[in-house]
């Protein structure tokens, strides 16, 4: 199970409905071992698609370095779809390279920029199995 | 040339857990094989066909190889590489 307090789900489906009809994607950090994320960042999608993401590479060097030095991992990794379901493409599943983490889409498929609700759902991905699991948002924090 | 090789999480199973390994060579390249000698495995989860894989990030002192020579980026004494796979998808 995914816990996630509210204002960080909403700035996650903020920036997929901001970059939308692009694929938004970033992670929330979490102190290592926590499982609790606690602060979203924003990547940029090098690939500026609306049908493909990639970190852009020197950005997230730098931010892997940052989490290292704060002892956090990335909890979440997280995605937008623009045109399709909130569930992992057969890319996302062949490229997730992060076994312990969460990977969490949101589809700005119905919506796009505007107000709306916004399909948010969270996966195990491991060894090219993909796992849905509940997501429980909680009122803040800690 | 004597550098340290960083491994991502996912690739430490090649290197006994190790988290950074030394690697000798004056090339990027030649660091790779060496430490394929001595983490048999690992040159394939980084290299395909000669080139690297496309969705290895392998960076010299900080600068993404593919901006500088890819596989044959010149590397010195003490320098730094540091692999992690990129985070994408579709």
């Amino acid at each position: 199970m995914l816990t996630i307090a509210a204002d960080l789900r909403d700035q996650i489906v903020a920036h997929a409905k901001r970059d939308h009809p692009d694929e938004a994607c970033g992670i929330v950090a979490g102190a290592a071992g926590s499982d609790r994320p606690v602060r979203v960042v924003e990547m940029t999608n090098a690939e500026r698609s609306p049908t493909f993401f990639r970190f852009d590479s020197t950005e997230q060097l730098r931010v892997w370095r940052e989490l290292d030095d704060r002892d956090e991992v990335p909890v979440v990794i997280y995605h937008s779809h623009t045109a399709t379901p909130a569930f992992p493409s057969r890319t996302d599943v062949g490229l997730a390279a992060e076994p312990d983490a969460h990977y969490v889409l949101v589809s700005t498929a119905e919506y796009g920029n505007s107000p709306g609700p916004v399909e948010f759902r969270s996966f195990r991905i491991v060894d090219g199995v993909v796992t849905e699991e509940e997501v429980e948002v909680i009122s803040h924090g800690s | 040339m004597a550098v340290e090789v960083r491994i991502p999480t996912i690739l430490r199973t090649y290197t006994g857990g190790a988290k950074s390994v030394g690697g000798r060579g004056g090339t990027l390249s030649e660091v790779i094989e060496s430490v394929e000698a001595d983490n048999p495995g690992i040159k394939d989860r980084l290299v395909d066909g000669g080139d690297l894989r496309r969705f290895i990030n392998v960076y010299v002192n900080d600068e993404d190889v593919r901006f500088l020579g890819g596989l044959e980026t010149p590397v010195d004494d003490g320098d730094v590489v540091v692999v992690l796979p990129a985070v994408a998808g579709g």
